[in-house]
C-alpha cells in the first residue's frame, strides 16, 4: 500500500501523471463528479489548519466521495492522551483514506505503520507537507507551461519554511533550473538541504538579502511568511518581518511574464496592491489545490478512470 | 596499569581514545553486576592511545551500538580464559532504541511506545538522522 508522507515518495514520471489527471479534472469536472462514490475520507487534524482541511473535504466531495474526521486534537481522542498509532489502528478502520495534519515532525510516519488504508501527510509540524507542494508544482506547470529552465527566487523564511524546502527539492529534480535565495541571515537555508538539492546535483544558485536585486531575473517569485512563532524573542520577529514586502513599485522591475506564488496565509509580505497584478498568481494557486488533491486522492485510491474511459 | 584477566566475558578492544566512556553509557554497562573495567589511553602500536572496556560476564551486548560509536573497534569473546572469537565491527545502517531523538517537536517526544530509530544517512561523514523528524544525532 501507498502513503504520501515526502513529495519525494513520487517519482518526476507520477507527479507528471498527476498534472495530466488534474488537467483533465478541471476541464471536464463533470466526468469525475462520480468516480469515488462509497468511498470514505477521513481527515485527521490533529492541530487546526481550515484552509488545507477544506481543500482536502472539498477535492473529496467532488469526486462523489464523502468526508468525515477531527479538525482539531482538543475534539477528538488524541486530548484523552490517545496515541497516534491508536487512533489510526481504529479510524482506519472507518475509512478508505486518510488525510492527516500533525503538530509533531514525523506523525504520519507513525500513523501509516498503523493503518489500514493509504495515509496523505497534510502536515506534520515545520517538516513536510507534500500536497502544498503538488499544489505548487501544478501552478508552476499551468501557469508558465514548463518545469525546465526556470529561475526559480524564493524569498522570506527560508529556514523554517517547509513549503520551501519541499519545493527545491521537487524542482532539483527539473533540467536548467536555477535557485535564487533570498532572506536575511537569520532565516537563510538550512546548509544540509543546500548541500543535498542544490550543491550535489550541481544546480546553480546564488543567495542575497535583497529582494530588489532580482526582481529583474526570476520567472517565478515564491514569497513566504515570516511566521511570528518561529522566533524566540518579539523584537527579532519586528525586526525581520517588513524586510521582504513585495509591492507595486518592486513589481515593476519584474519580467513580464514572471509569476508570484505564495503558499497562503500571508500577513503582509505581498501588499494587497499586487492582488490585481497577473502575475500574481496565489489564488490561482489555492484553487489548483482542490484539483490536485482530487487527482492524488483518485490515484491512492486506485481509481484510474473518468466516466466513460 | 594492571587489570586481571578475565575468564568468561567480553573485551571491547581499540576503542578510539576518548570513546570508551560514551560506549560505555550508550551499551548501559552500568546497569550491569559485574566486574567492568574502563581502560583509557591505553598506549598502543596501531592507533597511539586507545581505550579498552572489559565486561567480566558472558553477557549480549548491542553491535550496533559499537559500530556506532567506532567502527574501528574490535570485539573479544572469551570464554574459560579462552579467546573463542574476535569479531570486527561495521557502522549499522539504523540504530534502534540507542539514541533519543532531541528535537522537542518530533514525534518520538510525545508518542507513548515508540521506537527511536536513527538512519545512517551520510556513510562518509557517519551521519545518523532521526527516521521521523531527520533531525541529526549528535
Ligand atoms: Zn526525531
Amino acid at each position: 500500500m501507498r502513503h504520501l508522507i515526502n513529495i519525494l515518495d513520487l517519482s518526476v514520471g507520477e507527479i507528471d501523471e498527476l498534472i495530466a489527471r488534474a488537467d483533465d479534472i478541471m476541464a471536464r469536472p463533470d466526468a469525475y463528479s462520480e468516480v469515488c462514490r462509497g468511498k470514505i475520507l477521513a481527515t485527521l487534524f490533529f492541530e487546526p489548519s481550515t484552509r488545507t482541511r477544506l481543500s482536502f473535504e472539498s477535492a473529496m466531495l467532488s469526486l462523489g466521495g464523502s468526508v468525515l474526521g477531527f479538525s482539531e486534537a482538543a475534539s477528538s481522542s488524541a486530548a484523552k492522551g490517545e496515541s497516534v498509532s491508536d487512533t489510526l489502528e481504529v479510524v482506519s478502520s472507518y475509512c478508505d483514506i486518510i488525510a492527516m495534519r500533525h503538530p509533531k515532525e514525523g506523525a504520519p510516519l507513525v500513523g501509516c505503520a498503523h493503518s489500514s488504508v493509504p495515509v496523505i501527510n497534510a502536515g506534520d509540524g515545520g517538516h513536510y507537507h507534500p500536497t502544498q507542494t503538488l499544489t505548487d508544482l501544478l501552478t508552476i506547470r499551468r501557469e508558465t507551461g514548463r518545469f525546465d529552465g526556470l529561475t526559480i527566487g524564493l524569498c522570506g523564511d527560508l529556514k523554517f519554511g517547509r513549503t520551501v524546502h519541499s519545493l527545491i527539492a521537487a524542482m532539483s529534480r527539473y533540467k536548467g533550473v536555477r535557485f535564487v535565495l533570498i532572506s536575511p541571515d537569520e532565516l537563510k537555508l538550512p546548509s544540509f538541504i543546500k548541500q543535498e538539492y542544490i550543491k550535489e546535483r550541481g544546480i546553480e544558485y546564488s543567495q542575497c538579502s535583497s529582494l530588489d536585486e532580482v526582481m529583474g531575473e526570476v520567472d517565478i517569485l515564491y514569497m513566504t511568511r515570516v511566521q511570528r512563532e518561529r522566533f524566540f524573542n518579539e523584537e527579532d520577529y519586528l525586526r525581520l518581518k517588513d524586510s521582504y514586502i513585495l509591492d507595486a513599485e518592486k513589481m515593476k522591475a519584474a519580467k513580464r511574464d514572471m509569476i508570484v506564488m505564495h503558499p497562503l496565509p500571508r500577513v503582509n509580505e505581498i501588499s494587497t496592491a499586487v492582488d490585481s497584478d497577473p502575475r500574481a498568481c496565489y489564488f490561482r494557486q489555492a484553487k489548483y489545490g482542490r484539483y490536485i488533491r482530487m487527482a492524488l486522492i483518485m490515484k491512492m485510491l486506485g481509481v484510474d478512470r473518468a466516466k466513460g474511459e | 596499569m594492571n587489570v586481571d584477566s578475565i575468564k568468561n566475558g567480553i573485551v571491547i578492544d581499540h576503542i578510539a581514545a576518548g570513546s570508551g566512556m560514551r560506549l560505555y553509557d550508550l551499551l548501559g554497562l552500568d546497569a550491569l553486576d559485574c566486574s567492568v573495567a574502563i581502560i583509557k589511553n591505553v598506549p598502543s602500536r596501531k592507533m597511539d592511545k586507545k581505550d579498552i572496556i572489559k565486561i567480566d560476564a558472558d553477557i549480549a551486548i548491542n553491535f550496533d551500538v559499537i559500530g556506532f560509536v567506532d567502527p574501528g573497534a574490535t570485539v573479544n569473546i572469551i570464554r574459560g580464559g579462552d579467546l573463542v572469537e574476535k569479531r570486527s565491527i561495521s557502522a549499522p545502517d539504523r540504530l534502534v532504541n540507542v539514541l533519543k531523538c532531541k528535537n522537542p517537536r518530533c514525534i518520538t517526544s510525545c508518542e507513548q511506545d515508540i521506537d527511536h530509530v536513527f538512519k545512517l544517512t551520510d556513510k562518509d561523514n557517519k551521519i545518523y538522522r532521526c527516521i521521523y523528524c531527520e533531525t541529526k544525532q549528535n
